[in-house]
């Protein structure tokens, strides 16, 4: 007995260095893999902010304009020549510049929208006519990646889309601290532009925002209503079986089918208009069922039987049940579904292509019928743009997608955690 | 939380009902559709329309030249678009369809000119580059290089062995998809004019056209043509990160970036605007879009979109499409569109 004991303990021994060298090498490579993972995210959000956080701040010049009362006649200020004011006040800026060709040159240097602001500027408040005051207006985006220095001064002439005299107005403007880099607010107030400089994301967080309505309010009562149908009142027969399998099947489905299908049955069948975040919506809201009714029927699962068993010993009702204890208590599991399921809608494209949300689209939407594209559509549109000032925009409008995801899915953690139960 | 979700039910419920009697609404802004090539001339100008007259801003969906065609052709009312941009003219088979659809009557308009660049990185020296070199490195099948009438197997792998007057560094061209028109045009354009230079395969078109469109339009498949998708931009950061590849794009990629990268000269022209706009540079290819006429006067602002769109403002030599890389048409074509664009005259094709 003694001997045989001796030996398994022997055994053991023998073995165990092996044993916890290997327990150490798992250990290892499952912290070299989560290493791995945070040191990509790092490298990731570092890119992206690193291009993109210039984009917050945006070249504006402060122009002295006298809002000349024979140029603006009050009944028609809205085909008033305004570039013209602005170039007679770059003119006496630069009193030195004469010849024609140097004029277009400089007044390149503001953007073509200033003109614009001007417009909206007099419109609002007609007593500016016949005054003379400091604006502020937008730089164009040439001249506010030369200040940001993605622009190189030490290259010839030929190489660069901003001319040497062009490098000496501008630098005379900022010694005469006329031109500076400022807080950025266009690109929050304005929608999708051509012109770097007039363009924001207000068009696309709006049409995402409206997309995400509808799909909530369809997506969220339907996928619980047939998540507690599927759990609580179907039987379990063939039948059911068919439709688990198939649901589990829908939530692998591609996304670019959900736009198909969308483009065959709301557009072509149904006659929706194209490029409304009400189709968007609905296309999402395909996608993103499968996802919630598969959270919900979890969190359903979760609910220990024997607060079922109890209220039905009571006397209540099976509907009775579940509508006072067993939802109440599945319902922070299937928010956090929910909200999962949003966030994977938000960050969507592939879909969106087919039933036309990939468009360009200046105006900020109204309505759930108005025209719109969403954020990530948004950032590969800009992507996709030649002028080197989207670059920074696109890292920009990044961040702003990742800020809402992050929000979404900390919602999702806090709901969780506050209203968890444990049995 | 039942009553909440009840209460989303009916919310969700309404929706659709108020939903079903928008659909039924007209539409007051232009639908434009088309060619990713285009569009950020198409937007320009959509913009600057919007901004300047009483209508609003016409939005613009990036579909490609077909694409854009198969929607535009595929009826007359408010929810088929009323504009399509395209990089190439439309075909007769699109035509016939769009005849058959009842879209009858269509003005067509040229716009300008697209060049298309081959370019590298400025760290190494400017390539001299004929059609003949670009379709030797670039194509499938090439001429058998010890001779003779027979096709074989590209076999080149550096520039050097393509013509002796390049350097030895291996063929790596980043290019499009064969879904982009950019792609198209430049195997047209640029490949085909190489072929043809061949007279054993110049005599097959008319004997042989789909043998002859075969070896002049297919691009090799072995890896030395890459195809980078359909973003240009990327194709200029690689270009950066790697001097020895070449890169196909448009022109107006070029214009932006022209600290980083240089346009390889074509058949001894430069890519530049002015040798473009003369019609030197070889590879450059005409833009167009087309607008429905049944929908002028029932979708507000047509008439006005394409008068601002033919204005010398826009694409004339000095106007805002040329600073975001357009090559102008000549004097003589652009008068002659912009009459077609007033008077609305239909485009026939027999």
């Amino acid at each position: 007995m003694t001997r045989q004991n001796k030996s398994t303990m022997e055994m053991v021994q023998r073995g165990l260095a092996r044993r916890h060298r290997r327990e150490k090498i798992f250990r290892f490579l499952g912290m070299a893999a989560v290493t791995t993972s945070i040191l990509f995210l790092l490298l990731l959000f570092g890119s992206i902010i690193a291009n993109g956080w210039s984009a917050f701040r945006q070249a504006e010049l402060s122009l002295e304009v006298s809002f000349d009362q024979e140029l603006l006649d009050v009944d028609n200020l809205r085909d008033a020549n305004y570039a013209l004011l602005i170039k007679r006040s770059l003119r006496e800026f630069f009193p030195q510049v004469e010849k024609r060709r140097d004029l277009r040159h400089l007044y390149k240097l503001v953007s073509s929208g200033a003109a614009f602001e001007l417009q909206a500027m007099v419109m609002a408040d007609p007593s500016l006519i016949g005054t003379r005051r400091l604006v502020t207006l937008p730089a164009d985006d040439e001249v506010d990646m030369l200040l940001k220095g993605y622009i190189p001064r030490d290259v010839p002439e030929s190489e660069r889309r901003v001319s040497d005299q062009q490098i000496r107005w501008i630098d005379e403007l900022v010694a005469a601290s006329r031109l500076k880099l400022g807080w950025n607010t266009t690109f929050f107030t304005a929608g999708d532009s051509r012109e770097p400089e007039l363009s924001g994301i207000r068009g696309a967080v709006a049409g995402s925002l409206f997309t995400l309505l509808v799909t909530l309010l369809l997506s969220f009562p339907i996928g619980v209503a047939a998540a507690v149908y599927l759990e609580e009142f179907a039987p379990s027969n063939r039948w059911t079986d068919c439709i688990e399998v198939n649901i589990n099947n829908l939530a692998a489905v591609p996304s670019i089918v959900f736009g198909l299908l969308g483009l065959a049955v709301f557009l072509n069948v149904l006659g929706m208009p194209r490029s409304a975040p009400l189709v968007g919506g609905l296309v999402l809201t395909l996608m993103t069922l499968p996802t919630i009714i598969i959270a919900s029927r979890a969190s359903l699962k979760s609910v220990p039987p024997s607060i079922r068993e109890a209220a039905l010993g009571i006397g209540a009702s099976r509907m009775e049940t579940i509508s006072h204890h067993v939802l109440p208590l599945a319902m922070p599991g299937m928010l956090t579904g929910t909200i999962i399921g949003m966030a994977q809608a938000l960050g969507e494209t592939a879909p969106l292509l087919m039933i036309g949300m990939v468009a360009f689209i200046v105006d900020v939407p109204g309505g759930l019928t108005d025209p719109a594209t969403v954020l990530p559509v948004q950032i590969y549109l800009w992507a996709d743009s030649p002028e080197r000032a989207f670059v920074e925009r696109t890292s920009a409008a990044i961040m702003v997608l990742l800020t809402f995801l992050i929000m979404m899915n900390g919602t999702a953690v806090f709901l969780r955690k506050k209203f968890e139960q444990r049995w | 939380m039942l009553k909440k979700s009840v209460a989303l039910a009916a919310a969700s419920l309404m929706m659709a009902s108020v939903a079903g009697t928008t659909l039924a609404a007209g539409r007051d802004y232009i639908s434009i559709v088309g060619s990713s090539t285009v569009y950020p001339f198409a937007t320009t100008v959509a913009e600057q329309f919007g901004k300047t007259s009483r209508f609003k801003t016409p939005k613009i969906e990036s579909t490609g030249s077909g694409g854009g065609m198969k929607l535009f052709c595929a009826g007359i009312g408010v929810k088929t678009p009323d504009v399509t941009n395209s990089s190439r003219r439309i075909k007769k088979s699109e035509y016939q369809k769009c005849q058959a659809n009842g879209v009858t009557d269509i003005v067509e308009m040229k716009i300008g000119y697209d060049g298309i660049v081959v370019a590298n990185s400025k760290k190494t020296a400017q390539l001299e580059l004929s059609r003949k070199d670009l379709f030797l490195a670039l194509a499938k099948d090439v001429p058998d290089p010890k001779g003779g009438e027979k096709l074989v197997a590209n076999p080149y792998t550096t520039w050097k062995e393509v013509n002796p007057a390049l350097p030895a560094t291996p063929i790596e061209v980043l290019g499009p998809p064969p879904t982009s028109g950019t792609r198209d045009a430049f195997v047209e354009l640029a490949m085909e004019g190489g072929c043809k230079q061949f007279p054993f395969i110049k005599a097959m078109k008319k004997k042989d056209k789909k043998a002859y469109k075969g070896i002049c339009h297919t691009v090799r498949e072995d890896g030395a043509y890459i195809e980078a998708g359909e973003n240009d931009n990327l194709i200029v950061q690689k270009l950066e990160a790697n001097p020895q590849a070449l890169g196909i794009f448009g022109f107006s990629f070029l214009d932006q970036n022209s600290d980083k990268i240089q346009g390889s000269r074509v058949d001894g022209t430069n890519p530049t605007f002015e040798e473009i706009a003369d019609g030197s540079y070889p590879v450059s290819r005409p833009l167009y879009f087309y607008v429905k006429k049944a929908h002028v006067g029932v979708i507000p602002g047509i008439a006005e979109y394409l008068a601002e769109f033919s204005n010398d403002r826009a694409w004339g030599e000095d106007g805002y499409l040329a600073d975001k890389g357009l090559i102008p048409a000549p004097v003589e074509e652009r008068r002659q569109f912009a009459r077609a664009a007033k008077e609305l005259t239909p485009l026939v094709m027999d």
